[in-house]
């Protein structure tokens, strides 16, 4: 907490003379120390868990392997992005498990016993996961009650929808091709080195023009060197990655879907101003409405994403599976959804964290799961770490919260 | 510093009150005030607690809607419906309560609910101008001599002065032409205190007409040109500050002896014995 010690102290120079410090080597270390030190933290922790598991069971750090945790993380990880959101406004979102599997049975029965193709039958069951959004958020903010309950009582409700849109039999096999698809396809070659090679070079093309237009506004930016370490280091995990996946199935279209959607949504939060709008209501709903942001419009909007985001992701979900059952969005999917993005550093409390963080939390949670699985430990001994490992989160964010609160103020 | 307050005060006022008044139930929070503030001036608004102060400022804030009295605005009546009108006017108010997103940093505060974007196409999705916002807040903030880390600095990790001279920068982004603020040093310690005095005296140095509630005398008499005394929701009477003393304010405040320009006097005894 140098950097909050230092705060409170007067820069003797006016910030109007050289805003362009916010570039500099001293300011590197403050937003590493300030909010990089979230993603620090997750990438020391994936290091520390992929290494004991390892250790455990040399199956861990396989091929085979991480394309199934790939598999598995892709459908929890659509989910979370919706959870970011939710948490970013200061509310929460109980009911994203079971919306994730009461859309993906909408799905499942207009395709598979109502005939419908697997577009339409995807794009209704997006749609269903909106209107659950809507009116999740519309009572919310119309009545003024605490999101917690109102999802809470969604969570309960919508798994008797489930029950209902199922039917007699309890389960709907998925066969489509389309569907079965998501979660089957994978890209092996030069397909996939193909994949790496675009995002490394969309990013470098982000990079660069992020850096002409602070240089055009005559604002500090970037030196050459720093663009090129950062496009080297993404440059490196994407060719990594595709190097590992491809000595199995090779790279799973659901992880390119979720890495899409993750980048799109990344960019909503920090470049739009709808994303900025719902950082403001986070950090101080009051502020925010007197700076004329129409709140609870923002609020609905975000409530409706959410939703439908977990009705992807329980697209995802029912095409791995192939099936959608009684238990599609039960028993630990919720604890996931939401532990990954706390994990990794996106706070209860609003206002604070990344969209990012739902696929490295989602890394950190299902390399636990996937290694627990592995060695073959029982459901007891699984839930109670994954919970652990939850609480642990919530008390570090906690904790950085109240370090906030007393060294902010004077 | 009071060079500018004779100059100041002789044009047409730039927002002025004429005989409002506002109730709350049986409480008769303003009675017929009028009130002026010109271009350039500071105008120091002092009272008791419960004598009107915040009410008045809302009132010119839009926030509450004043029962009979004219709104005026560069010389004619406006109708001021709510805040937003207030701010379409270019008055801009500075809460009590600061009124600042800790989670964003300087510039994102600043521009909060009026974001600029990026031209080209790509609806509500295109993206935010973060180097012209960032250049504009830094010029800003560099006219004001505000003194801050970094522009890129979150505002929770800022001073309370720091914080409260954002607070009031954060004003002057829309154009403002009139500033109004309620206890902006309430909250701070002695050095913050002076800079935020130093930031209202650059306000009136842009030719901004400014409001400033306090109960310091001694900060009032530092940095206004003129002292508006509300008592019991009535104007007790208006001072220049360089034709007065604590002494002359304080009793007008407290409805004692000497009123400033006689109104307060008289009316301070019966209203001692109705309290
Ligand atoms: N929202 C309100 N509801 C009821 N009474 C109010 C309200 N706001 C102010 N008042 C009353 O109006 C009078 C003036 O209050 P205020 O303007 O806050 O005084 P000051 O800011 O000078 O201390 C007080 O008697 C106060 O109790
Ligand atoms: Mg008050």
């Amino acid at each position: 907490m140098s950097t909050a010690a230092a705060a409170p102290e007067p820069d003797t120079r006016a910030a109007g003379a050289e805003p362009a410090r916010g570039e500099g080597r001293f300011a590197v270390l403050q937003r590493v120390a300030q909010g990089e030190l979230g993603s620090l933290r997750v990438l020391f922790g994936l290091i520390l868990i992929w290494g004991i598991f390892t250790i455990a069971n040399d199956r861990f750090l396989t091929a085979t392997n991480l394309v199934n945790l790939a598999l598995q993380i892709a459908a929890t990880g659509m989910i979370s992005i919706g959870v970011v959101l939710v948490l970013l406004l200061g509310e929460i979102d109980l009911s994203v498990a079971i919306v994730s599997g009461l859309c993906a049975a909408v799905m499942a029965v207009l395709v598979e016993q109502h005939g419908w193709a697997a577009v339409p039958g995807i794009a209704a069951a997006i749609v269903a996961g909106a209107a659950i959004g809507l009116f999740q958020g519309s009572v919310v903010t119309r009545f003024g009650i605490p999101s917690f309950v109102i999802t809470l009582a969604g969570l309960i409700g919508w798994q008797g929808a489930l029950l209902l849109v199922l039917g007699q039999t309890g389960t709907v096999n998925i066969t489509n091709p389309t569907i079965v698809g998501l979660a089957g396809t994978f890209y092996k070659g030069a397909t996939a080195w193909i994949i790496a090679a675009v995002v490394v070079a969309l990013f470098a093309l982000a990079s660069l023009d992020a850096r002409r237009r602070r240089l055009a506004a005559g604002l500090a930016a970037a030196t050459p060197a720093v663009v090129a370490v950062r496009v080297a280091a993404v440059a490196l995990v994407s060719f990594g990655v595709v190097a590992v996946l491809d000595q199995d199935r090779g790279l799973p279209l659901a992880l390119v879907i979720l890495i899409g959607f993750v980048v799109v949504f990344d960019y909503v939060v920090r470049r739009t101003r709808f994303g900025r709008h719902v950082l403001a209501v986070g950090g101080n709903a009051e502020a925010a409405r007197r700076a004329g942001i129409r709140v609870d419009r923002v609020r609905i909007v975000v409530f409706v994403l959410a939703s439908s985001l977990a009705a992807c992701g329980g697209i995802l979900f029912a095409s791995r599976l192939l099936a959608v059952n009684q238990s599609s969005g039960g028993s630990d999917l919720l604890l996931l959804a939401i532990a990954g993005p706390v994990i990794a550093g996106t706070s209860l409390f609003g206002g604070r964290g990344t969209v990012w963080s739902a696929l490295l939390g989602g890394l950190v949670i299902g390399s636990i799961s996937n290694g627990m699985d592995l060695l073959a430990l029982p459901s007891s001994t699984k839930y109670m770490v994954t919970g652990g490992v939850l609480l642990a989160a919530v008390v570090v964010d906690a904790a950085a919260r109240q370090r906030r609160q007393r060294a902010g103020r004077v | 510093m009071t060079a500018t307050s004779g100059s100041a005060s002789g044009g047409e006022p730039l927002l002025a009150l004429r005989g409002v008044s506002k109730r709350f139930g049986a409480v008769r929070a303003l009675d017929r005030v009028d009130f002026d503030v010109h271009a350039g001036e500071v105008v120091g608004l002092v009272g008791d607690n419960g004598a009107g102060k915040s009410t008045l400022v809302k009132v010119m804030s839009g926030i509450y809607l004043a029962e009979e009295g004219e709104y005026r605005f560069e010389g004619s009546e406006r109708h001021v419906g709510g805040p937003s009108d207030a701010t379409a006017l270019g008055v801009a108010t500075v809460y009590q309560d600061l009124a600042l997103c800790d989670n964003l940093d300087v510039v994102a505060n600043l521009f909060v609910g009026r974001e600029e974007v990026a031209g080209g196409a790509g609806g509500v999705l295109r993206a935010l101008d973060e180097a012209a916002m960032e250049k504009q807040a830094a010029e800003l903030l560099e006219t004001l001599t505000v003194r801050l880390p970094s522009v890129r600095q979150e505002v929770g990790l800022l001073s309370g002065g720091q914080r409260q001279s954002v607070a009031i920068a954060r004003s002057l982004i829309g154009e403002a032409k009139v500033v109004l603020l309620d206890e902006p040093t309430a909250a701070l310690g002695v050095a913050q205190t002076a800079q935020v005095l130093a930031l209202i005296k650059r306000l009136r140095e842009q030719g901004l007409g400014v409001v400033v509630i306090s109960h310091n005398l001694a900060n009032v008499f530092d940095v206004v040109d003129r002292i508006f005394v509300l008592r019991l929701g009535r104007k007790a009477g208006t001072f220049a500050v360089q034709d007065t003393s604590h002494e002359e304010i304080v009793s007008a405040i407290t409805g004692a002896e000497f009123g400033g320009d006689g109104r307060g006097n008289g009316r301070g005894a019966e209203e001692e014995a109705a309290r």
